[in-house]
């Protein structure tokens, strides 16, 4: 079958599998690999996107679903404000390790300074529960988004 | 200048912007799809496999069994008894069986189905406590024990009858998942002249390197392993990626294509390592005063269908199994045991996890049995400079165990945070918890033919410098810590130095990027290179000033002449001229461990070259409504030597004690009576998320390692080790019930909570 959609700004028109999930056609078809598969069940975040700005999973999501709707992933995401904010504060705070959870949790970090540029430490945790990390044990994650909220209101 | 700085990680951007790329990231032109065919069951007779009409369905390009492989089907690792696929019986529920490669996932899954895997099934063995029991099957040799290790110092039985107090108890430990977020994966590409390149996510390259040369039946020459970013391993790369690069590798020779191969996560989870599950028993007496005068251990280790790596596992595990205490009377029994389970191997702590869990939970049941305070009593009992452990080892220097334990007390205000906390009148109930432990760094007396490292140092002619290393990058931030080193090594800035990928047919041979060991056994073989290519940049000043190379230094990214130190050549101006002379800007250095001594018989001797050491204090709050229990705060004090780059070491200590707080409170993967995992995905074995993360204060102790670059020691795995006895320590303190099996679930700790409500 045949979907239209935009990523990361750009409209596509393209033939899908009927079976596909978003996520195999971003990394298959469109080549944007950054968006990880940890665990294809809906549990780790690491396929993490915004569609139409919302937060999913994007291996819980069929590809047909986004037909006419707008896709945005750490491809995109990584060349705006808030989206190089954060990535500029996940390496300064240590927040990186493995990195195979960091994209899932800049596009989730995302989400949330665009609905709450100033989240508390308790809302950063909340907000981010979807996605696990195995590394970091998270002290620093939450730190770096703390940080990145203080640079862009600083520069604003 | 490069040394001890929060740098930040070079590969940082690249994996937060989604650039880095990880094997399944990977694609190759006519790449095709690999699977495995795993065994549903845990023992039995395989009765029918149809390969023909597998091979018949449209897209299918290669089908292996263990008759097709080209050289032995085998997975090389400790023992050789694992095969690569299994061979007409199976031994656990996972277990390899065939191969197949397709130009599509769906045809792959067909060509599956098609086989029509057909077993005969026989009674398994899955409790390890019945290993002996005459009606068990014989699963490996006459005795099903894969290993047994043993302690002999003094006489026990001589020094209990001399003690005030003596306990024994059991304590129980379950499997532990890796989790880590990228799961298995290799993509194999045959080469023009008949040999085989593997990218891969992996700990252990040159592992690989050997397996894959073997089950190919290639010469090693002709196989090439590169390592690919790799998204965590924590152990469960260390071994298991030989089998993983072995399917990928015999099934593109075979379709003479490239074949990617990435297991699901819950075929990773049925199919790959795990931590060992354990029984061990204690014995431990002391003297009124608090001095521990003996202890027995007798410990059993469920090592699965197959040895692997479970012989090296338990002796860490023994070594560390009376921990870091002075007991001039033990004996040690160690065992490991085959069931008809996934084979367990390498996490981290090796071992010592499980007993540590065992001896510091006893530790703590002594010492209120003795009305002493545990703080003190580890006061007590602790190694010292100048003690020995119980192999008879004499800590020599490099010991901050008293330091570690002293300021985690401090920092956590211990003795008044601990009136306040039980002076809350609250269903919730709150407690604080101890555990001092220690790590032996590096393979030791365990691995003495492992324990080589190499590196490759390479100054360039404009002044930047390349290095490479044979241990791996999996997350730890070796790659920015090695870094570091070169850069203070000859004081030029970070940014100079860059560090090449690590790819078997170009860095040398550094054995396995395990135990701790990278930053300090790499670290020594850099400084060597490096100490050899400053001596030849004096040379080539000294030549330049016509004055003699001893009067010449190379320091502060200058040569400097001794004689007179405003005499210069600044650093890119030296490499230019060295390069224009001709000077030898490269060198190969290698390193091996300093030997230990070992007595198997006794196991008495040096069982380590140094050791890191370790005191958690945990907060914990025990819901006596839902028997619910968090980690509410964490001190942990780490003796490291030398941090080489605070930051990382941070990351280190929190992100190892949130998995020590999963072993202890959450994880707990369940493999029933008849050898099925109930619950093989992330959705049913719970790792800790950001709502569960408690607030951790690092503490970093430095006592340096004079042997370990910059005094660095390693201690990758140390943080783990020690959080779930703290944890039960804690819940002891917060409502008087003892845990002696992790993971303490709500499930267990619920209904000893129903006498406390009682009594209130
Ligand atoms: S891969 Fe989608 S949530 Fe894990
Ligand atoms: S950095 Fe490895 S999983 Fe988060």
């Amino acid at each position: 079958m045949r979907i239209e959609f935009t990523i990361n700004g750009h409209p596509v028109n393209m033939e899908i599998d009927p079976s596909a999930r978003l996520l195999d056609i971003l990394r298959e078809n469109l080549d944007l690999t950054g968006t990880k598969e940890g665990c294809g069940e809906g549990e780790c975040g690491a396929c993490s996107v915004l569609l139409d700005g919302a937060l999913v999973n994007s291996c819980l999501v069929p590809a047909f679903q986004v037909d006419s709707r707008s896709v945005e992933t750490i491809e995109g995401l990584r060349e705006t404000e808030i989206g190089k904010a954060l990535i500029d504060a996940f390496c300064e705070s240590g927040a990186i390790q493995c990195g195979f959870c960091s994209p899932g949790f800049i596009v989730a970090s995302t989400a949330l300074l665009r609905s709450n540029p100033e989240p508390t430490e308790s809302e950063i945790r909340a907000a981010l529960s979807g996605n696990l990390c195995r590394c970091t044990g998270y002290t620093k994650i939450i730190e770096a988004v703390l940080l990145a909220s203080k640079k862009i209101k600083e520069k604003r | 200048m490069a040394v001890g700085k929060r740098v930040i990680r070079v590969d940082a951007r690249a994996k937060a912007d989604g650039s880095a790329k990880y094997v399944a990231d990977m694609s190759m032109p006519g790449m095709l799809v690999g699977r495995v065919l795993h065994s549903p069951v845990a023992r039995g007779r395989i009765t029918n496999l149809d390969i023909d009409s597998a091979r018949k369905i449209a897209g299918v390009r290669a089908v292996v069994t263990a008759e097709d492989i080209p050289g032995g089907n085998i997975c090389h690792i400790v023992i050789d008894d694992m095969p690569l696929l299994a061979n007409g019986e199976v031994k656990y529920t996972g277990e390899p069986i065939a191969l197949v490669a397709a130009e599509s996932r769906s045809a792959v899954e067909d060509a599956l189905e098609a086989m029509n895997l057909q077993i005969e099934q026989l009674p398994p063995l899955t409790d390890p406590e019945k290993y002996a029991d005459p009606d068990s099957p014989r699963l490996s040799g006459k005795d099903n024990i894969f290993a047994h290790h043993k302690i002999r110092r003094g006489k026990t039985d001589v020094a209990f009858g001399k003690a005030d107090i003596v306990i024994e108890r059991t304590y129980r430990t379950t499997y532990q998942e890796h989790a880590y977020l990228e799961t298995q994966g290799m993509l194999a590409v045959p080469t023009q002249e008949g040999g085989i390149d593997i990218y891969g996510s992996m700990q252990c390259p040159f592992y690989v390197h050997g397996a894959v040369a073997t089950v190919c039946g290639l010469p090693q020459s002709k196989v090439r392993i590169i390592q690919t970013t790799t998204g965590g391993a924590f152990g469960g790369k260390e071994d298991v990626p030989s089998l993983v690069a072995g399917w990928a590798a015999v099934l593109a020779l075979k379709a003479n294509r490239p074949v990617k191969l990435i297991l699901d996560r819950s075929e990773d989870i049925i199919s790959m390592s795990k931590r060992h599950p354990s029984r061990t028993h204690i014995k431990l007496g002391a003297d009124k005063k608090g001095k521990l005068v003996a202890a027995e251990v007798d410990i059993l280790f469920d090592a699965g269908a197959y040895a692997t790596l479970s012989s090296v596992v338990l002796w860490r595990g023994t070594v560390h199994a009376c921990g870091p205490y002075r007991i001039p009377a033990v004996k040690i029994d160690a065992r490991a045991v085959a069931t008809n389970k996934v084979p367990c191997g390498a996490y981290r702590g090796f071992g010592s996890p499980q007993t540590l869990f065992a001896i510091e939970s006893a530790i703590d049941e002594l010492a209120y049995k003795l009305d002493i305070d545990p703080v003190e009593f580890r006061r007590i009992n602790i190694l010292k400079k100048g003690d020995k452990t119980v192999t008879g080892q004499k800590i020599r220097s490099s010991c901050g165990l008293e330091e570690c334990l002293e300021r985690a007390v401090q920092a956590s205000d211990f003795i008044n945070l601990r009136k306040k906390l039980h002076s809350e009148d609250s269903p919730v109930k709150r407690g604080l918890g101890i555990s001092t432990i220690f790590y032996g760094m590096g393979l030791g007396a365990g691995g003495t033919k492992l324990a080589r490292t190499g590196a490759y140092v390479s100054i360039q002619p404009d002044g930047s410098v390349q290095f490479a290393v044979g241990t791996t990058e999996m997350g730890q931030g070796m790659r920015t810590v090695l870094g570091q080193i070169v850069a203070e090594a000859f004081g030029i800035p970070f940014e100079k130095v860059s560090c090449l990928p690590v790819d078997t047919s170009r860095v040398p041979d550094s054995g396995p990027t395990v135990a701790s060991r990278a930053t300090t056994m790499s670290g020594r073989a850099l400084l060597q290179a490096c100490t050899h290519l400053k001596r030849n940049l004096a040379k080539v000043a000294a030549a330049e000033w016509g004055t003699k190379d001893r009067i010449v230094n190379i320091a502060a990214g200058k040569a400097i002449r001794t004689d007179n130190p405003d005499i210069t050549i600044p650093w890119n101006e030296l490499a230019a001229i060295a390069f224009d002379k001709k000077a030898e800007l490269t060198v190969v250095a290698h390193d091996s461990s300093p030997p230990t001594s070992w007595n198997p018989e006794t196991g008495q001797g040096d069982a380590y070259v140094v050791y890191s050491w370790c005191a958690n204090i945990a907060q914990v709050a025990v819901d006596t409504r839902t028997g619910e229990v968090r980690l509410e705060k964490l001190w942990a004090a780490h003796d490291i030597g030398k941090a080489i780059n605070p930051t990382l070491v941070e990351g280190q200590i929190e992100g190892g004690s949130v998995q020590g707080m999963g072993y202890g409170l959450t994880e707990e993967y369940i493999i029933d009576e008849n050898g099925i995992p109930l619950n093989p995905k992330l959705s049913f074995y719970y790792i800790p998320t950001t709502e569960d993360a408690p607030t951790i204060e690092p503490i970093i102790v430095e006592s340096a390692y004079d042997k370990g670059p910059f005094g660095a020691k390693g201690f990758g795995e140390q943080p783990l080790m020690g959080i779930a006895p703290a944890i039960a320590n804690a819940i002891f303190d917060a409502v008087k019930i003892r845990f002696r099996e992790q993971p303490f679930t709500p499930e267990k700790v619920w209904p000893e909570l129903k006498g406390l409500d009682n009594e209130d």
